[in-house]
């Protein structure tokens, strides 16, 4: 990267972790341990299966959830310390688009309305120049003023998630989770709203956590890519790394299970085939969380879980064996 | 295939016949509900037999020229006639003047007493839904204690207290422990909508909780708030009817329409028009209610407008 050294960071996560305590004494470990800084104007992917965390994670980082333990920094400013004024002007900073454009508008408001929420508790405005705004936010997202005095469920999914941009947009935040916002759309606007996150971004200089599931999604979007697994970051690379030499074992049979849309190509395709099922977020394993389907274990890995470690600069890998297997595979 | 150059086009602009304006007229939340109501024609003759049946308790004893507690040894039991138009009763009182006295109270009670209690049922509901974990779990309990007490309990306990049996007291005794149910009912809709991502969004965006339960959860909750509302009003009826019934009720000469029925059930072989008048009365002041409320809760949601 040739901005390397002008990289500001904007929001550092330590040691997070976020647990859910479940019927009985069981507790469920959401989020477990996990560290990344995100820098100022980049877009991070957070990947992984659903179940792992991804959500959570960008749920507790902009206060949603109350983190079990750990620290998130913005702007160099621990959140857990700020007062009740301090963390309603950095929810005004921080916002995030949802993933189901059909739960995340209030049915029995207008677009207007949903829009013109944000604003009202951050900026005072007159009805006017509310309004002004509401258009010029509509025509940002390419939905025109028009749609105003909508509802919602006169909206397809595409444009609800676009009012969904522009309700988080209003406040003039500077970093948005971007909580699988493609997922729940058909493929055909899946593009467009990708485009118009990207032309957002450059329009107003956004950082963005952008969590997915969809690896070439994530791809075309992100700077760089963390790859999530039973709430642990497994690890954490620029994008062009991690898709050419991934050195975590799940994140190879993470790329190798992406679909080639040639016929030829995809049977030459070296499948890594995972064995098993994700273990319970309750009962997790004692050593390293994907032991018991890596090809790679040994019982190094059942008895002691490696941490996130720099294997190379700006590498991250939580894997004992992650230089053998490079070698290996090389 | 034949190459195209740059000559064989020109702008021609953009052509502006006004088909990509289809904005929609700004329309109030109220005046919208309002004109979704209007088009329920059942809902509609309901509100209109409801303002009715108001309109006769408040000017009915007023029409005939008798007073309510008057009372006329020479014209006991008569049957409906030109002088009496629904009769009169075993003291010789009339019994067109006694129906819309005794629905007014009636009325009042049901009116009041759901208005109380779903005011104080959807606020404690939403209130211990909304912040969970100790609170509700503490504010939850307290209501199962309020339910488990038999209410009558409770109302002969009031009235041996507060030493009276009028209306006051009436309303107090039945809404002390009657928004029990509807908090409950709240709490489970609001849990459900709680973890909706607009709710989060909302929180996301930094608005207070207060608000959030006011702009969202309490609004999409109306439908089953209504709901609740047309049962509760005859709810009431029926327990000041049974209250009055037992004695710890509106006390002669006031009454109700309960009491009116429970009087007049005595006679009611010889003299039927005497329990048929003031029962028909109950009748189709629950069937309007249900019925409005019906139409009310379509008409309240916007996902209902075409």
């Amino acid at each position: 990267m040739e901005q390397e050294t002008l990289r500001e960071p904007m929001l550092e996560v330590e040691h997070l972790s976020k647990h859910f305590k479940m019927s009985g004494k069981s507790i469920l470990k959401a989020v477990d341990d996990v560290s990344l800084t995100i820098y100022k104007g980049e877009t991070l992917g957070l990947v992984g299966e659903s179940g792992c965390g991804k959500t959570t994670f960008g749920r507790t980082v902009i206060q949603l959830y109350r983190p079990t333990s750990g620290s998130i920094r913005f702007d160099g400013r621990e959140l857990g310390t700020l007062k009740r004024k301090e963390l309603v002007s950095f929810k005004k900073d921080a916002q995030i688009i949802f993933q189901d454009p059909y739960a995340s508008l209030d049915p029995r408001m207008t677009i207007a309305e949903i829009i013109a929420e944000g604003m009202k508790v951050h900026f005072k405005l007159g009805p006017a120049e509310t309004e002004r705004k509401i258009a010029s936010l509509l025509e940002k997202v390419g939905l025109g003023a028009d749609y105003a005095n909508r509802y919602a469920h006169e909206l397809s999914g595409g444009q609800r998630q676009r009012v969904g941009i522009a309700r988080a947009l209003a406040v003039k935040p500077r970093f948005i989770v971007c909580d699988e916002p493609i997922s729940a759309l058909d493929v055909s606007i899946q593009a467009q709203v990708i485009n118009l996150l990207i032309y957002l971004q450059r329009e107003f200089g956004l950082t963005y956590l952008f969590i997915s599931h969809d690896l070439s999604m994530v791809q075309y979007i992100s700077d760089r890519i963390g790859v999530m697994y039973l709430g642990s970051l497994m690890e954490l690379t620029d994008n062009q790394t991690l898709y050419s030499r991934p050195l975590h074992p799940y994140t190879q049979a993470l790329l190798s299970a992406i679909p080639v849309a040639d016929p030829d190509l995809s049977q030459a395709q070296n499948r890594i085939k995972l064995e098993g099922e994700i273990p319970s977020p309750i009962h997790q394993p004692k050593g390293c969380k994907f032991a018991p389907r890596c090809r790679f274990a040994s019982e190094k890995c059942q008895a002691e879980r490696p941490v996130l470690r720099e294997l190379e600069p700006g590498h991250f890998v939580a894997c004992h064996f992650a230089e053998q297997i490079q070698t290996e595979e090389a | 295939m034949e190459e195209l150059s740059q000559e064989q086009f020109r702008i021609i602009g953009i052509e502006d016949n006004g088909t990509e304006h289809s904005a929609r007229k700004k329309v109030g939340y109220w005046q919208d509900a309002w004109r979704r109501l209007r088009a329920n024609k059942i809902a509609m003759a309901a509100l209109v037999l409801l303002i009715l049946l108001l309109l006769m308790t408040i000017i009915g004893p007023h029409l005939t020229g008798y007073s309510y507690e008057e009372m006329d040894k020479a014209s006991k039991n008569l049957p409906p006639s030109a002088a009496h138009w629904f009769g009169t009763d075993e003291l010789g009182r009339d019994l067109f003047t006694r129906v819309w006295q005794g629905g007014r109270v009636s009325m009042i009670i049901g009116l009041f007493s759901a208005a109380v209690s779903t005011l104080i049922g959807v606020l404690y509901g939403s209130i211990s839904a909304f912040f969970g974990g100790i609170v509700d779990n503490i504010m939850m309990r307290i209501v199962e204690i309020l339910i488990s007490i038999p209410y009558l309990i409770i109302v002969i306990l009031i009235s041996v207290i507060t030493d009276s049996k009028d209306l006051g007291t009436m309303i107090l005794a039945l809404t002390l422990t009657g928004w029990c149910g509807t908090a409950r009912l709240i709490r489970g809709q609001i849990l459900q909508l709680r973890e909706q991502e607009y709710v989060l969004a909302a929180e996301a965006l930094g608005v207070s909780p207060f608000k959030v339960i006011l702009k969202h959860l309490i609004p999409n909750t109306l439908g089953l708030i209504i709901v609740g509302v047309t049962f509760d009003i005859p709810g009431y009826i029926f327990s000041e009817t049974f209250l009055s019934y037992i004695g710890l009720g509106i006390q002669a000469p006031a009454t109700s329409w309960g009491a009116l029925a429970s009087a007049a059930q005595a006679n009611f072989r010889f003299y039927p028009y005497q329990l048929f008048l003031p029962s028909l009365m109950i009748a189709l002041t629950m069937l309007s209610f249900t019925l409005l409320g019906d139409g009310l809760r379509d008409a309240l949601d916007p996902r209902m407008r075409h």
